[in-house]
């Protein structure tokens, strides 16, 4: 038998046994925790960059919402200040926070593991994939430093403004921030190689691709999609440096600045636009279909429960996929698109609905008459579940495009995104987080702050949104630093962006809640053995917790069932793990567990 | 943005195809006594290969978007074709036999011959060093002619796709020196005909790619059939 050796290419079956020199082995501090090729630990590093960059985004939202809430009551913010928080804010949340979070956290921390494998298949380039990601983000950290600041040019960078003299960060600020996309985007799909190859290749014996967790599914799909989907903001970012730097015309029309005739000529900014939300939209559900994945996960687990309808929610991803790359001139209603166009993304954006919906009830479903034990990352998949629905529905408004021609620069937008991608995919970041700590510390977060946590979050971040939609009915504009006196906004529109403004203040310090919990936790928490929730997946298996290099000792395991086997009749447990052999499942009487 | 879809199209197809054969007929909850009952665990192809495969979709991805790009912007009125630098012709001859060369080489490395190997990727080097030289003499000739980059939208489109291509040749040339490193070096026969089939696969799409290229850039009489008979997203 060929021995499989993680950092090499030459071989390709998975033995049971690996030998110990065979691994990557690291001797010193820094190897083990700096240069580190272990995919754990390079988990742990793309978590913490991605966290730590979302917390400046999110202190960026707090600004942007004190100004809104508090019209020049503050004098550090000024217009163009405004216009940078809210640009900046955008791109990190959706780019440097969630996508990092989701593929380069999660998914090297967990794709190893759930599919019983030792490692990622080239531990090498995934190192250098957070190396480049940790570079990208110190180019956009840089920006705030440079002359004239970061770009304030709205997260989609929409040419010609974003590189006119007179945008907020148009000489400097703008090069950094596409120069740190095109980084973001090299690293990336070095790390998105990596997870698809390892998840086709690395997998245990046993574990088919039918067998996988519904983690591992959401995670594959969407890097497949980010893979995809990232060339199209990579070629527009080259594109629009080119115009910046060395005067073509790709981008930039004929077009008089402040009086002068600049030397571009018959550039198309609409073909910017096209080639962004060939992006952008494939991105929402890279964002959106790991948490879909995890979500399944934790929801039957913790509803001691087998996923409902397994296949169709593997179809469902899959489709949703697919269809994510046909729908994003619905993102363009406004540019002055052919109505007949129009009404063909109209549709497909209505036709990804339905796989949607069929994940939604799936949930549901599982849900359903289940043992549901209302545990912290329960609580915050059940928050998911609502919130995503809710963000769903406007989604159905906004796509129609007569609804979406006269809501589209309201706040009914600004809610309706940060429900479905923002709200959503961090509350199941959250449960994720509770649930899968006990493994990378080996001790529990604390149940009581974590229930604090949950409920200030979830109920706060609906006192944020809720009243937004109502002002985007009102007509209250986005991306506005001030509004003004308008006769069509009521005084009492006012009072309701103060009230908004506290509620986002409240949520944002009570995540300092959950930072003192991380921390505490891993010092003084209680221990957690090594598979607290009971849980069935590989991930829970090992040998030690945390796990350590190589993951599972001296064997690999072997897969013998899918992940959700749950509360399955005349077993002695309410959950059978994913390595147990039919002939060891111990029977009779039950013992709840 | 045709193009593009057509790819992705295509793709979708492929995964499609592929997870039916995965999920047709398999019942996800039934647990097997034996891991060795369903299939998995087990796989034909190396995880160097499969990774060349994302990789070229992603490439494909890449270039598809450019080209989409240029489709956009061909079709207005303002459209100024560029002269054909006749050189292009010799590039391609020569980006041609880079790459039968490399597949030469393939065919030495399955035969287990070092030697030929050593030569064959002499050569198929030498060739792709000659083809990426030839394209710097290529912008230098229309750069003379008063074509410059900056100059007008075909221009711009012809200097960024040769550019975007040649430096996918160049990414190619740092593997082939890595092979070339195996190749006089101890590496196993194994991994010496891994990477050389890795390298000929990579020196294939390469060529395809510039074939592709250099009909819609260079002959507008075709760059505007495929470009303008498609539904102008």
């Amino acid at each position: 038998m060929p021995t499989y050796v993680a950092h090499d290419e030459s071989d390709y079956a998975p033995p049971t046994e690996v030998a110990e020199v065979e691994l990557y082995h690291p001797k010193t501090f820094i190897g083990k925790y700096v240069w580190s090729q272990d995919a754990k630990v390079i988990a742990i590093q793309y978590a913490v960059t991605a966290i730590a960059i979302g917390l400046v985004a999110l202190v960026l939202s707090w600004l942007m919402r004190l100004q809104l809430g508090f019209p020049n009551r503050f004098a550090f913010i000024n217009p163009s200040n405004y216009l940078q928080f809210v640009s900046m804010h955008g791109m990190i949340m959706v780019v440097y926070l969630l996508t990092a979070l989701f593929l380069g956290g999660f998914g090297n921390y967990l794709i190893p593991l759930m599919i019983g494998a030792r490692d990622m298949v080239f531990p090498y380039v995934n190192m250098l994939s957070y190396w480049v990601y940790l570079f990208a983000v110190l180019l956009l950290v840089a920006s705030f430093f440079v002359p004239g600041g970061p770009t304030g040019a709205g997260w989609t960078l929409y040419p010609p403004q974003a590189i006119l003299d007179g945008t907020p960060g148009a000489s400097w600020g703008i090069i950094l921030m596409l120069v740190s996309l095109a980084f973001f985007i090299i690293g990336f799909t070095m790390g998105g190689l990596n997870y698809v190859v390892t998840v086709l290749q690395a997998r245990a014996r046993g574990m088919t691709m039918m067998r996988l967790p519904l983690t591992i599914w959401g995670i594959f799909m969407a890097t497949i999609l980010a893979l995809l989907a990232f060339p199209a903001l990579f070629v527009s970012a080259i594109m629009m440096i080119l115009d910046l730097t060395l005067g073509t015309s790709f981008f930039m029309p004929a077009i008089v600045s402040k009086g002068q005739a600049l030397s571009h000529d018959g550039g198309s900014p609409v073909l910017f636009q096209h080639l962004f939300w060939f992006f952008g939209h494939p991105e929402v559900y890279i964002v959106a279909l790991p948490a879909f994945g995890i979500v399944s996960d934790l929801i039957s687990t913790h509803a001691r429960k087998n996923i409902f309808g397994y296949r169709m929610m593997v179809w469902a991803i899959v489709a949703i996929g697919g269809l994510s790359f046909i729908v994003w001139a619905h993102h363009m209603y406004v540019s002055g698109m052919n109505p007949y166009f129009g009404f063909f993304f109209a549709t497909t954006t209505l036709i990804i609905a339905i796989p949607t919906a069929i994940k939604v009830y799936n949930w549901v479903l599982t849900l359903w008459r289940g043992d549901i034990h209302f545990s912290v990352p329960m609580l915050f998949a059940i928050g998911f579940i609502f919130t995503f629905v809710n963000g769903g529905l406007t989604g159905l408004f906004l796509g129609n495009v007569v609804v979406d021609l006269p809501l589209s620069d309201t706040m009914f937008v600004v809610a309706h995104f940060h429900m479905v991608m923002a709200i959503a995919p961090i509350l199941v970041v959250f449960g994720a987080i509770y649930h899968w700590y006990p493994k990378i510390t080996g001790r529990m977060l604390d149940d009581t702050l974590g229930r604090i946590h949950f409920w200030i979050t979830f109920v706060g971040s609906y006192a944020i949104y809720y009243p937004m939609h109502y002002l985007g009915f009102m007509g209250v504009p986005r991306r506005y630093y001030a509004i003004g006196g308008t006769n069509f906004i009521p005084e009492s529109a006012q009072s309701l962006n103060a009230a908004i403004t506290i509620a986002a203040l409240v949520v944002g310090v009570a995540q300092l809640l959950f930072l003192y919990n991380l921390v505490r936790s891993y010092y003084k928490g209680k221990p957690s053995g090594g598979n607290p929730w009971n849980a069935t997946s590989l991930e829970w298996m090992t040998p030690e917790t945390p796990p350590t290099h190589g993951n599972f000792g001296k064997d690999l395991p072997v897969v013998y069932r899918w992940a959700y086997d749950f509360s399955v009749p005349g077993v002695r447990h309410d959950f059978i793990p994913q390595n147990v052999p039919p002939s060891d499942v111990p029977t009779g009487g039950w013992v709840k567990s | 943005m045709t193009v593009t879809l057509l790819f992705l199209a295509l793709l979708m197809g492929a995964v499609v195809w592929w997870l039916l054969k995965q999920s047709i007929n398999v019942q996800p909850w039934v647990a097997h006594a034996h891991a060795q009952d369903v299939h998995g665990g087990v796989f034909p192809r190396q995880p160097a290969t499969t990774a060349l495969v994302v990789f070229l979709a992603v490439a494909t991805s890449l270039f598809a978007l450019f080209i989409s790009a240029y489709a956009m912007r061909i079709r207005y009125l303002d459209w100024s074709p560029l002269p054909q630098p006749r050189l292009l012709t010799l590039n391609t001859a020569i980006l041609i036999m880079a790459s039968i060369a490399m597949e030469w080489t393939a065919f030495a490395a399955h035969r287990g011959d070092r030697p030929g190997v050593r030569r064959g990727l002499a050569v198929a080097g030498a060739l792709t060093l000659g083809f990426v030289s030839g394209q710097l003499v290529v912008w230098k000739q229309l750069s003379d002619a008063g074509f410059p980059l900056a100059t007008s939208a075909a221009t711009a489109f012809f200097y960024l796709l040769t550019a975007v291509h040649g430096l996918h040749v160049l990414g190619g040339l740092v593997a082939w020196s890595r092979t070339l490193v195996r190749a006089w070096g101890g590496a196993t026969a194994d991994r010496l005909r891994l990477g050389v089939q890795l390298c000929a696969i990579y020196w294939h799409f390469l060529l395809v790619v510039w074939l592709v290229l250099l009909a819609v850039l260079v002959s507008n009489d075709i760059g505007l059939a495929i470009c303008s008979s498609t539904v102008s997203l």
